[in-house]
């Protein structure tokens, strides 16, 4: 799903707060901007990791609370951590994007556990990925399929 | 001549920092990674590796090896401690030729030889991954003081595998010589790499 986006909510907070002030309903994906959204793709069935940097350009925080696919059959918001030398993944309700600020999904923090893809992913595919916010609005993004050994999103990569 | 103790004075201000090392018997490799050289026992390892041969420790005599638990089914950290890894060896360029990455699964239960051959292949080809019985994944991972377990499942039966992040390295007699965590930086591991793999490097 697309999201209905003005273009010109995105120019700045200054005409944000103008048209919020004047009664435009704007939802959580509104305000949200994905950059450097890119897929790690792992071989066979196994399942991959999505990563993607959001930016806020509201005034009030708003809060992920996961994704949907029709590529895959299972998403789940995860964080990983280490402590005392253990690695462990956890599942995790939501991930706040701070208000003016930003909320970054890496390698070995938050990320999106893309799990039964419904058709092989390859590297160098285009994956749509459904955002979704707690106020129930969601942001469609195109995430980089990109391989097993990359370490960033790569070329700068912007989804919409 | 200077008295042998003052060349070992900075030695025992690293010892009283918590750095473990080696003593003042040779001159030590300037080594940037934290040393644990005479503090873990050698590689020694009874599995089977991603082409289904039986190997041992003694297979890797000769190269410097560079070990890691993990699983396949670990989307995240296990996929960029490799990446990571990859990107060193290849920093390292022709000499990488005298490493391995063995990648060790601590999920027997979904790890088989030829998932694990795909797994290592599209990281690195010098990567190896190893599998074996639960008994003998245990008995390697305490040899090193590291430790897994695997974590309660959902309905559908996935689950994951709470692991140690250590990354162990040997040198080319298989002596444990380095710890480095996923977080060490790319140059000090370079670095590290290439002074063991300049030592000895006809096995
Ligand atoms: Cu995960």
């Amino acid at each position: 799903m697309k999201p209905t986006r003005r273009p010109f909510l995105n120019a700045g907070l200054l005409l944000a707060g103008l048209l919020l002030a004047g009664g435009v309903q704007a939802t959580a994906a509104d305000h949200v901007h994905a950059s450097d959204a890119w897929i790690r793709v792992l071989p066979g069935a196994l399942p991959a990791g999505a990563y993607v940097t959001l930016h806020n350009d509201s005034a009030q925080p708003v809060a992920l609370t996961g994704a949907t696919s029709t590529a895959y059959a299972e998403v789940m918001l995860h964080h990983s951590s280490t402590a005392g030398g253990m690695s462990r993944m956890s599942m995790v309700d939501t991930l706040t994007v701070p208000a003016h600020g930003e909320a970054v999904l890496a390698p070995a923090g938050y990320h999106l556990m893309l799990m039964k893809a419904k058709t092989p992913v390859k590297p160098g595919d285009t994956v749509k990925l459904t955002l979704k916010f707690s106020d129930g609005s969601t942001l469609a993004t195109d995430f980089a399929a990109r391989p097993a050994n990359a370490i960033d999103a790569g070329e700068p990569h912007a989804g919409h | 001549m200077k008295p042998r103790y003052l060349l070992c004075l900075p030695l025992l201000l690293l010892l009283a920092m918590g750095a473990l090392l080696g003593g003042c018997r040779s001159e030590p490799l300037p080594l940037r990674l934290t040393n644990i050289s005479g503090h873990m026992p050698d590689l020694d390892f009874k599995l089977t590796d991603d082409n289904g041969k039986a190997v041992t420790g003694a297979d890797y005599r000769g190269k410097v090896v560079l070990l890691y638990f993990g699983y396949t089914h670990c989307p995240d950290v296990c996929p960029l401690t490799l990446a990571q890894l990859h990107v060193v060896m290849q920093r390292l360029g022709p000499l990488a030729d005298g490493a391995r990455i063995l990648f060790v699964s601590v999920d027997p239960a979904r790890d088989t030889p030829a998932i694990m051959h795909a797994y290592v292949n599209a990281f690195d080809k010098r990567a190896v991954g190893l599998v074996g019985s639960a008994r003998a994944v245990e008995a390697l991972s305490k040899r090193y003081r590291s430790a897994f377990t695997r974590e309660p499942g959902d309905a559908d039966g996935n689950y994951e595998v709470s692991h140690s992040s250590a990354i162990y390295i040997f040198d080319r007699e298989g002596k444990a010589r380095l710890l480095a965590t996923p977080s060490a930086s790319q140059d000090d591991l370079v670095h590290d790499l290439h002074l063991l793999l300049d030592t000895g490097a006809t096995p």
